[in-house]
Order: structure tokens, then sequence, then C-alpha cells
């Protein structure tokens, strides 16, 4: 499963693993902001850009090939629109649209290869976003594959119940999955009500406490510095 | 409709992060005024709850199948800031974890889904939910999914992406259809959501003050704004992204490349800065309207 | 000896109005395990429920001699560690070691401290390897353990496991077993598991409708209301020769 791959790679060792979370955050945003800034006839910058992060997978030691692929998600979009930019008279700009989009997606997959998704929520809060938000995308991210998992569980035991009759009372199939969809529903709440009691077990008193995170090394400054200097300076030339 | 990284020109995403900050923001306001973070777990969950249910088939006959988007849902269920919330942490997640939209683009894509989608998702049924309770969710949910199909089009377009008319009614079109569904759904499911427990959809609460009323009309404004630039129904808005300096040059001109090689151009600068004035303006009238209004009526 | 639980005339109504705790009596002393028995529904999750504060009923419940009031709820929830049935509701923070730290920062300890204590809970389980996984990726067992450090974890004198043996393999059900066997802590244990019950109680109380109808040695309890099946015949092997497939 997807998830379970990133998880596995995240959990990694490499000099790119050991970088604090706001480093490659950070080193992530300057390369993105580069690239989207970088016109499509750039051809040497996006050449140097496509180095970079070949570089960065081989030093994270992630699996080329299977990064290439999932970064591949984003090409039916881009591809559709960069052939009618092209048809339309302007290849050069489709053919930017379909480099700098795979090039971006690429690089997250990078900094979300090499960072546990906990570790990257810690990094961002600490860069300054909104607690609420976090603490939600804790939550979120916790039990998304738990729920997704039971949606598929009823899935099967619907398909399954099917039987021979094809289908052809299109309101009674919408009827059944909304109301699969209200049980999932419904069990999602009684979920969050055990989830609450679990909490207050525990001596649960309105806020949640946070751990520190791990401190900002001067190997980590560096790294972002570096990444960030070589980026922009290659954009400018 | 989640758009990636690289397809919105600088000025439009940089312009939209700029607006969701605070936008996000006034959300976090509204829906944290206890300091009990209790209940953020019920709404993680129930924002666990939507991105298994986005998987969902929906048979709608013929060999398509639609998906639900939840906005609607949630804002029904959960009420309009918490649900917005709940949302921009779904919508973050797709795209660091899935790559489902990108990360520059999350401005916009908060903006259009999570605020404009969430407050149109919710608006028709805190207004005329205690009277038409069916027709309020449809309407609210079918406008939520129209509204931020269109707003990603016009997004699209305004950034000079080859968007020729044929494409853009198509796609307009799918959304309707989508947004259709959608009502279908929301209601179908709400309504087997009462029966179980009328705790699951509380009755719609009474508006307080016109704030929302401002911000929904202005959602609805956007939206509407979103659709016109996308379907480009008065002919000379293909040229609206030009003059406002958003989009390069388009396709229907000759291409000329908008930056030198690598400097920064002052008239783009010019140009783009009249951009992320014109949008931030908008937004700054809507919100000191309702600001001013809600003062007036206190007073 | 004071009682560590002690519970008078407890009744619980729900909203709905069915009466789920009917003038439940109970003690449990130092040291003691007891097996909460009974058909599902008959009120033995409500009343360990009552016993922390979570739900709140007519009647008067002591822990370690504190009544339980709004005031004591903080020093109660230190004092009964409880291990819920659903892993996945008890284990909601991002990783193993955030979540069984989670009880001694809500304790008011420091984060170092509350670390080096859910280190030492996770140790005592044998899962300090997990410490840095997220909770989704454990199996059954692992998150069973792991919920049960992170109730360790805030040194509790009591111990309420809900059905342990839920979702348990036979192997994972010997470990809990093996691990419970351990613990100093008076135990209070809702199961059907007879054979589990049998193994680590001497104690049960038998839940009817909201009533608490019987409170004696484990076998007794048992007997009288036929809570086993171990009079089932073994199966029979004559006809297993005979399967086609």
């Amino acid at each position: 499963m997807h998830h379970v791959l990133m998880d596995q790679w995240s959990r990694g060792s490499s000099p790119l693993h050991a970088r604090d979370a706001r480093a490659k955050i950070l080193a992530l945003l300057v390369f993105l902001i580069v690239l989207a800034t970088t016109a499509p006839q750039a051809y040497s910058t996006l050449v140097i850009d496509a180095i970079v992060l070949a570089a960065a997978i081989l030093i994270a030691r992630l699996p080329l090939g299977n990064l290439l692929l999932r970064a591949a998600v984003v090409l039916p979009f881009s591809i559709l629109f960069g052939a009618i930019s092209w048809l339309m008279g302007d290849p050069v700009r489709g053919q930017g649209l379909v480099e700098k989009s795979y090039l971006s997606t690429v690089s997250v997959l990078i900094v979300v290869g090499t960072t546990p998704f906990a570790a990257l929520l810690q990094g961002m809060e600490s860069l300054g976003a909104p607690r609420l938000l976090i603490l939600l995308a804790q939550f979120v991210y916790r039990y998304l594959f738990v729920i997704s998992e039971q949606a598929q569980h009823m899935r099967i035991a619907a398909a399954s119940r099917q039987g021979a009759r094809n289908q052809r009372h299109r309101r009674s199939r919408l009827h059944a999955a909304s109301g699969a969809l209200a049980v999932l529903f419904a069990r999602s709440y009684q979920r969050a009500e055990g989830i609450h009691r679990a909490m207050l077990a525990r001596g649960f008193s309105g806020r949640f406490s946070t751990l520190e995170g791990r401190a900002f090394r001067l190997s980590d400054g560096l790294f972002t510095a570096a990444v960030a200097a070589f980026l922009i300076v290659v954009r400018v030339q | 409709m989640h758009i990636p990284d690289n397809f919105l020109s600088t000025p439009v995403w940089a312009a939209l992060d700029a607006v969701a900050v605070p936008a996000v923001g006034l959300m976090i306001k509204r829906a944290g005024r206890d300091t009990d973070e209790s209940r953020i777990p019920l709404l993680g969950v129930m924002g666990a709850f939507v991105f298994a249910a986005q998987m969902i088939n929906f048979p709608v006959g013929v060999g398509t199948s639609g998906h639900l988007v939840g906005g609607a849902l949630l804002a029904c269920t959960l009420g309009i800031a918490p649900a917005s919330l709940v949302m921009t942490a779904i919508i973050a997640i797709q795209a660091i974890v899935f790559q489902d939209g990108g990360i520059l683009a999350l401005g916009a894509n908060v903006f259009n889904m999570a605020i404009v989608g969430v407050l149109l998702g919710g608006w028709p049924y805190r207004t005329w939910g205690a009277a038409s309770k069916k027709r309020a969710i449809f309407l609210g949910a079918f406008l939520s999914v129209m509204a931020s199909g269109s707003l990603a089009l016009g997004e699209l377009t305004l950034s000079g992406i080859a968007m020729p008319r044929p494409l853009a009614l198509t796609s307009l079109g799918l959304f309707a259809i989508s947004a259709l569904i959608e009502g279908a759904i929301t209601i179908s499911v709400v309504q087997v959501l009462e029966r179980m427990n009328p705790r699951f959809v509380p009755a719609p609460e009474r508006p307080r003050g016109p704030a929302l009323a401002t911000f929904g009309a202005a959602a609805l404004l956007l939206g509407l704004a979103g659709f016109l630039i996308a379907s480009r129904l008065p002919d000379g808005i293909q040229n609206l992204g030009l003059q406002l300096g958003l989009a390069s040059k388009t396709a229907f001109h000759s291409p000329l490349a908008d930056y030198s090689a690598g400097s920064f151009d002052s008239l783009w600068l010019r140009r783009a800065t009249a951009g992320l004035a014109g949008l931030l303006l908008i937004y700054s009238v809507c919100a000191a309207t309702a600001r001013v209004i809600g003062r007036r009526r206190s007073a | 000896m004071t009682p560590l639980i002690e519970v008078r005339d407890l009744s619980f109504e729900y909203e709905d109005g069915t009466r789920a705790l009917d003038g439940v009596n109970f003690r449990l002393q130092e040291g003691e395990t007891v097996a909460l028995l009974g058909a599902n529904g008959s009120g033995k999750t409500t009343f360990v429920l009552q016993l922390n504060g979570i739900l709140k009923g007519q009647g008067s419940v002591t822990v370690c001699g504190m009544p339980l009031i709004p005031e004591n709820l903080a020093a109660i929830r230190s004092r009964i560690g409880m291990v819920f049935q659903d892993s996945d509701e008890q284990l909601f923070m991002p990783t193993v070691l955030e979540d069984v730290a989670f009880g001694p920062m809500n304790q008011g300890l420091s984060a170092e401290q509350a670390l080096s204590r859910a280190k030492s809970a996770l140790a005592q389980v044998g899962l300090d390897r997990v410490a840095e996984r997220a909770p989704y990726h454990l199996s059954a067992g692992e998150k069973r353990q792991v919920a049960l450090a992170g109730v360790l974890a805030m040194q509790p004198e009591i111990l309420v496991l809900d059905e342990p043996t839920t979702f348990l393999d036979p192997p994972a059900q010997r470990n809990l077993y093996q691990l419970l066997r351990e613990l100093p802590q008076a135990k209070l244990i809702v199961t059907h598991n007879i054979r589990f019950a049998a193994a680590i109680a001497t104690r049960a109380v038998f839940f009817e409708r909201g009533k608490l109808v019987a409170d004696g040695p484990l076998q007794e309890i048992i007997d009288r209301f036929g809570w086993n099946y171990a009079d089932l015949p073994a199966a029979d092997l004559r006809y297993a020769a005979h399967r086609r497939f």
C-alpha cells in the first residue's frame, strides 16, 4: 500500500533523513519557488534542477524508479494541458508545464520520503503553522487509513451481497451506497467518542501538551543555506 | 479539483496564498471560540471519514460513477468554520502525502474548496435550512462543488493555461454533473443520518450577524467570477488576464518570453503587484464590509 | 483494610431512559484480580466507566479513599489505569512514544520526565523497539501492549481492562497473560474469555440487566450461571476421512 511504502522510506537512514524537518521544508519551498518562477525556455536551469533532485534521491538512498513512478500521478493532468498548449501554438509552454510540474512533484516526494509525517507536522508547527490545524492534520492522518480500510471492508461485504441481478436499479444502488456512507459516518462518530473517553481516562483536561522536537543544528542550517544559495544562483544566471 | 504546482502563474498562486492565510485564520478564530481542544479528535476523525468517503464509488449509471467531495456534508454536520478547517487539513494532507495538488498551489486549493466551497456548502442550510431542509442542503452541496470547480478553472485561465472554449465548457459541464451528484449523495446521506440519530445533523444555527451572509455572498460572486472567466462568456475576458498582468502572453498570441532569461523584470513586478492588489482589494472590501455591518448591528 | 474501590448503590440511566445500572454494590481490595462477567449489554462496561467518572451515575463511588467528585477526578484518573477494548481508540497520538507519554504529561510531569516514564513503560511491556512507529502499523497484540504501557506509565494503583483479549490470537493472549501476572496492581477484567479469566482471576462478579447479581469465587459463578462451554463434546473425527473437496 502506498502509505506503508512511504512510511518505510521515511524511516530509512541517510544524510538527508538525518536533517531536521524544518531544514528540508525550507529547502523545498526555495526549490518550488525557484522552479515556479523559471521560464519554460530556461532549459539549463531546469536540467540543473533535475540533477539536484537526482542527487538528492541518490544521497537519500530512495528507490529511484519507484519514486519517479509515484511522481507520475501528475502526468495525466499536465500532459493533457501541455498537449493543448502545444496544439494551440505554444509548444515551449506546454513542454515546460509537463517538465516543471513533474519536477515539483518529485521534489515533494523526496522530502516526504525522508521525513516521517509526524516530524513533518512538528516542523511545520515550529515554522509557524497554526496549532489547531496541525493537531487536526495529526488526527486526520492517524485515522485516515483505519477508516479507509473500514470503508474497503464495507465495499467488499456489499459487493459479495450483490447477487445475480445486475443493478438496473440505479436508485437502489445510490441508496445502498449512501446507507454505507452513513454507517461509516456513524461508526466514525462513535470512534471519536471512544477516543474522547480514552483521553479523559488518561487525564486529559482540555489541552494537548507538546513534546519538544529535536533541536535545529548547525548542519541543518548549512544544508538549507547551501541548497537555497545554489538554487537561487542557478536561477539568476 | 486539485491544482498541481506550476499550472498557476506566479501572481495567481502567490495572491491566493496571501488570501488563504487570513481566511484560514478567520476560520480558526470562529471555530476555536473555546480554547478547549477536546473537539479536535472528533473533527479529525470526521476528516478521516471524508477522506475515506471520497474514495467510495457512487454509481450514476451508464458506466460512470461519482464521488462525494464532502464540503457541504461537513458544513451541515460540524458547522461551517470547523468544516472549513477540516477540509483545509484534508487538502494539505492530499497535497503532501498523496501529491494530489501542489504545495505552492495550496492557497488556491484551500481557497477554492475549503473556504469558498465550505462557505457555500453550509450557507444555504444555515439560512434556509429551518424552512426547507432538503432543498437547502442540496443547493449547498451543488454550489459548493460548482463554485470550487469554476474557481479552479478560472484561476487556470487567468494564469494563461491554454483553455480552448470547448474544453472549458466541457469541464464546466462536468463540474455541473458532479455538483448534482454531490447534492444527491449529500441529501441521501443526511436523511439516513437523521433517522439513525438526529444529533448527527444539528439544526441550523441562527446566523450570528451578517458576516456569514456577506462572506457567503462574496463566495458566490467569486464562484460566479470564476465561472465567467473560465467560460469566457463575455469575450473580452480572455484579455482580462493580460490586462491584470496575471498571465504571461498566452497561446492565443505569439509566444513571447515574459521573463528575460533570468532576471526579474520590473515591469513584471509592477503587473504582479497590480494583480495581487486587485485580489486583496476584493477580499478586504468584503471583510471590512462585514465588520462594519457587524459593528453597526451590535451598536 | 480500606478498599481501593468502594461502590455503593450505583445506578445509571442513558439519555433514552434505559436503566444501565441498578443499585450496584462492589468492593475491590488491594492485590485482587476480579473478572466481570455477564451478557453483552448487562452493564459491565458502563459500570467500569463510572469508576473514573467518564459516566456519572447516582450513588457513591470512592476510589483510594477519595469520593468521585469533580475536584478529585484528575487524581482518581491517575490511580485507575483503563485499557479500552478498541486499541485504535486508545492509541490516538502520531507515534507510540508520544502516546505512552500522553498520560504522564497530563499528570503534570515535564516533557523529559514524561518521556523517561514512557520509555520505561514500553520496556516493561517489551516494546521499546516500536517507540517511533505509528500505531497504525502495529499488530493487534502490539497495540494492546502499547495501550497497557500508556496506562502503566501513569503508575496507577488499579488496572481496569475491558475485553483485553479481543482480536488477540492465542500467542498474543498468552503474552498478555504473562505481562499481567507480573503486575502488582489490583485488576478488574471485563471479559468473555473464560479460560483467560480462570488463569488470572480468582474472584468474579456477574452482571445481569444492570444488576450485580453474584459475587464470589470464579468457578462458582461460572458453574452457577453456566458461563462456560467446556461441556461441549469434542469434534467427531469419524467424518473427517469422508470429506471430499
